[in-house]
């Protein structure tokens, strides 16, 4: 058995996986994103308190619950990584990276976007959006930290340990920033959790987080797709490859 | 093979002596708490109700940003003339060594901080009931600013752009200790007990003893492969 | 729903389109990102594997 996992995690195995896989993810995320954008916008019925500014909500929740699970799949990666050396983990944990802090940041713009119409402010020490905003100082620690070493292998290392104890940090920081919002502002910032959601506004909400995951997944294969080229470059397969590639162009 | 109890002693007075011979390097974390406090009421105005509010914010962030500048030197010295290199491949385990330097650098570098903290707290007009509680929070505090920030020292020690990295990646880490300080430190102004917060601190403080030494010697380990 | 309608969105409009471009912005940066680093990674390999040919 360990041979056909040997095999099935070998870079070259996944490396042509992910050719295969990236089209049909591609267009999975463009089919999921036009039904999610038609039943939030059109089909979904106006917020009867809010009015159409809810409609933010089919952007803005999902980049947020997209940068928290971003973080933990890139942990987790990092930690199989780290422990078991396996070279995609750490391959596919620093291609994670970048989508996941422009989903922090778009939680973060859409946030404020949707506070001003509600709470005429542009930016408000909410709890959520506070966390939000650590998450994003994360992220680019992280990323700061991979792009600090020149060898490969260390940076992957380096970073996986700043991600898992990142991820030991999250619930800490997130119940910390929840004890402080409550005492600071206590009752007179509404909570901004989604109003009971009626069934139709749920539905686009579903679709558009699938939509946003499927996404995640077409940028995740295409940027390992590079790195595995970059990390087994002097490896027989990749210059077999490249042959192949330039008798085509 | 000595005893743990004897590796993490020898390893632990090393640090102290060593640290010891060069006092002005010492000094310099002190000298730049008292400075950045002394920056401050140039900043609000001198009067007094104002700064009472603002001074425990003021000192506990100096706290931070001095102990995080002081970080660098556990295992700088060591990285560079290769004793780091000699610990990890002595036959004791690293978790105890490093934990003998960690404890090394409190004493150093969170003890005096603490001690420097409480007389500038009279110099910035802080109430005496809040002062109980901002001793509090710091002598639980400091010590886990040393043990976070020797995990991202260990990742970062002898990269060019060590010293700004070693903050990016630390800050975030450190508000829930900021968070709960300053709010115990609140509540002892306005005689509310607080205790609820020093467990949190005192939870934070347990965790990262156990934990971050683990961490520091395993980052230890990649930094140096 | 007219489409007059439809980009007032009761007032918000602004705010509504504003952060589905800023999301539309993003995300269509990302894929550019990621694809043109694909191809400079492929050129750089190839050139390469033309200087050890050559050697």
């Amino acid at each position: 058995m360990l041979k056909q996992f040997h095999q099935l995690v070998s870079p070259k195995y996944f490396y042509n996986l992910a050719v295969l896989l990236t089209p049909w993810f591609a267009w999975l995320t463009i089919l999921l994103m036009i039904a999610g954008l038609y039943g939030g916008l059109v089909f979904a019925p106006a917020d009867y308190q809010q009015g159409e500014s809810f409609r933010i909500i089919y952007v803005h929740v999902p980049s947020a619950w997209m940068s928290l699970f971003i973080y933990v799949v890139m942990a987790v990666a990092g930690g199989v990584g780290l422990i078991w050396h396996i070279k995609i983990a750490d391959v596919v944990a620093k291609s994670c990276a970048p989508i996941g802090a422009s989903f922090t940041f778009l939680a973060l713009a859409t946030g404020s976007l949707w506070g001003k119409p509600m709470w005429g402010t542009w930016w408000v020490w909410d709890a959520r959006l506070t966390s939000e905003l650590i998450l994003l100082f994360l992220y680019l620690g992280y990323m700061a930290l991979q792009s600090a070493f020149d060898d490969r292998r260390v940076a992957a290392r380096a970073s996986a340990i700043l991600a898992l104890v990142g991820l030991v940090n999250i619930p800490i920081i997130h119940y910390s920033v929840e004890w402080w919002s409550t005492l600071h502002q206590g009752a007179t910032v509404s909570k901004m959790d989604a109003p009971s959601i009626h069934i139709d506004m749920l539905i686009p909400l579903l679709i558009m987080a699938l939509a946003f995951k499927a996404y995640f997944v077409t940028i995740v294969l295409l940027r390992s797709r590079t790195e595995i080229l970059e990390y087994e470059c002097n490896s027989s397969w990749v210059s077999k490859l490249l042959n192949k590639v330039e008798s085509r162009t | 093979m000595t005893s743990y109890w004897n590796a993490f002693r020898v390893i632990f007075l090393r640090d102290i002596i060593l640290a010891s011979r060069y006092r002005a390097e010492l000094a310099n974390p002190l000298i730049f708490f008292i400075m950045v406090i002394v920056l401050f009421p140039f900043a609000f105005g001198s009067d007094p109700d104002l700064l009472r509010r603002v001074t425990a914010g003021m000192i506990w962030i100096t706290a931070l940003l001095a102990s995080s500048l002081s970080l660098e030197g556990i295992f700088r010295s060591d990285y560079a003339d290769g004793s780091a290199e000699q610990m990890v491949l002595s036959g004791y385990p690293l978790t105890l060594l490093v934990a003998a330097k960690i404890a090394a650098h409190w004493c150093l570098t969170g003890l005096p901080l603490i001690i420097i903290a409480m007389l500038t707290a009279y110099l910035l007009s802080l109430p005496t009931q809040a002062l109980q509680a901002l001793f509090l929070t710091l002598f639980l505090g400091t010590p886990v600013l040393s043990l976070i920030g020797a995990i991202a020292v260990a990742l970062t020690v002898g990269l060019r752009s060590g010293g700004m990295l070693l903050s990016l990646i630390i800050l975030p880490l450190y508000m829930p200790i900021l968070i709960f300080s300053m709010l115990a430190v609140e509540n002892a102004m306005a005689d509310i007990p607080f205790d609820a917060e020093l467990y949190f601190l005192s939870g934070m403080l347990v965790l990262s003893v156990t934990l971050a030494p683990i961490a520091t010697a395993y980052s230890l380990r990649i930094r140096m492969s | 729903m007219s489409i007059q309608e439809f980009f007032h969105m009761g007032g918000y409009g602004f705010y509504v389109w504003s952060s589905y471009g800023l999301t539309a912005i993003v995300l269509i940066f990302n894929v550019i990102q990621s694809l043109s680093l694909q191809r400079k990674t492929l050129r750089e390999l190839k050139n390469r594997l033309r200087r050890l040919r050559e050697k």
